[in-house]
């Protein structure tokens, strides 16, 4: 009975996953409301529980158990392009076009201060070889940018993995730290939310940590931060490596 | 019909995709540069366009909406398949370098926020 009825669900994966993600949402606003008193909001609850059941598995998270793979399809990057462009239609054409200049700088600065910061602290661990130092400042950018540029100039695959675990933790940390700080940081915003996606880039944890905040401005910071990554790759292995060869050599 | 409005919206990813995908080949680079930027740019056009010739109905515009909607719930799935336990494994200097790296662009969020934005005056004028 019991192996029926995980088979059933394994090969019904997607559907199973719907229902698993509708529970998770339903107990997270119930959290939300009557355990924190509406202090977090419900999708923020929703988001960690979700990366807190990503610790229990692997490499694909929860999916990495037969029964969760449908998680991997709903959650994979064609649905989620799917549904970022679709909230395009709830954004002001006006407010992205005033934003484009402010969008574009707080690109380029956010692939440059991300880089400098990790090539500055892996300086600071002892890593002296640019290739390393490279590798790992584009890690921080985001965990593609790292083994793109990796790749390209021959990192060692001990420097690889610190690359993309920096880029996995820059992404936890934007889903997790977004939500506290938008008030703060001003974050509330159509104009704010375009510069937050290119200043952070990641595209999970901007779409993440935005929805946690307020889902209205999912679609300004989508709009920037879907071009952080190419950009990083475009940058890092070529301009960036050739300013920390110059000043190491 | 609903169908239209899913349509649209997969003619718009697809087109953006492919429009992404060409920018970076040409600046060499094996993969998609803003793709889905472009593709909601596109939408945001043709959902203009559409809805000034009356050609968007409320079954078709349900369709784009309807996924719209579905947004959180995939992103909460996203959630789940992290490869989470990589962040632990890098150690410590990746541990730091993503959390001071996403503090100090946080920071910067509010600086850089001041560029362009539509001051008094304009505000007036709309």
């Amino acid at each position: 009975m019991k192996a029926i009825l995980s088979d059933l669900l394994i090969k019904n994966g997607l559907i199973f996953a719907f229902l698993v993600v509708g529970l998770i949402l339903l107990v997270s606003f119930w959290i939300a409301r009557r355990v924190l008193g509406g202090l977090i909001p419900g999708v923020a609850v929703a988001i960690i529980i979700g990366l807190v059941l990503a610790f229990l598995g692997g490499e694909r998270g929860i999916a990495s158990f037969p029964l969760f793979s449908g998680m991997a399809l709903l959650g994979g990057s064609m649905l989620r392009d799917f549904a970022v462009v679709a909230t395009a239609t709830g954004a002001d054409p006006a407010q992205m076009k005033h934003a484009g200049p402010a969008g574009t700088i707080a690109l380029f600065i956010g692939v440059v201060l991300a880089f400098v910061i990790g090539v500055a602290l892996a300086l600071a661990m002892g890593y002296t070889d640019p290739v390393s130092l490279t590798t790992i400042g584009a890690g921080v950018c985001t965990y593609i940018v790292g083994p793109v540029t990796g790749t390209a100039l021959g990192a060692t695959s001990e420097v690889m993995a610190i690359s993309i675990a920096a880029g996995v933790v820059k992404t936890i940390a934007t889903t997790v730290l977004t939500p506290l700080l938008a008030r703060r940081l001003g974050l509330d915003n159509p104009h704010s939310a375009v510069v937050f996606g290119g200043l952070l880039g990641t595209t999970s944890g901007v779409a993440a940590g935005l929805a946690a905040t307020d889902p209205k401005l999912v679609p300004y910071g989508a709009l920037t931060a879907t071009f952080y990554t190419g950009l990083g790759c475009l940058l890092c292995p070529s301009v960036l490596h050739v300013i920390v060869l110059a000043l190491l050599g | 019909m609903t169908i239209y409005g899913v349509a649209t919206l997969a003619a718009c990813f697809l087109l953006g995709k492919v429009v992404g995908t060409l920018l970076g080949a040409v600046i060499g680079i094996d993969g998609d540069v803003g793709g889905v930027g472009f593709a909601m740019l596109l939408l945001i056009l043709v959902n203009g366009y559409l809805r000034r010739r009356g050609m968007m109905d409320g079954a078709t515009a349900g369709g784009i909406r309807f996924w719209s909607a579905m947004y959180i719930p995939i992103i909460v799935a996203m959630a789940s398949v992290q490869h989470a336990t990589a962040a632990l494994s890098g150690g410590w200097l990746a541990l730091l370098a993503g959390i001071v790296a996403t503090l100090a662009a946080l920071a910067l969020v509010p600086l850089l926020s001041r560029i362009g934005r539509p001051g008094e005056e304009t505000a007036k004028e709309s």
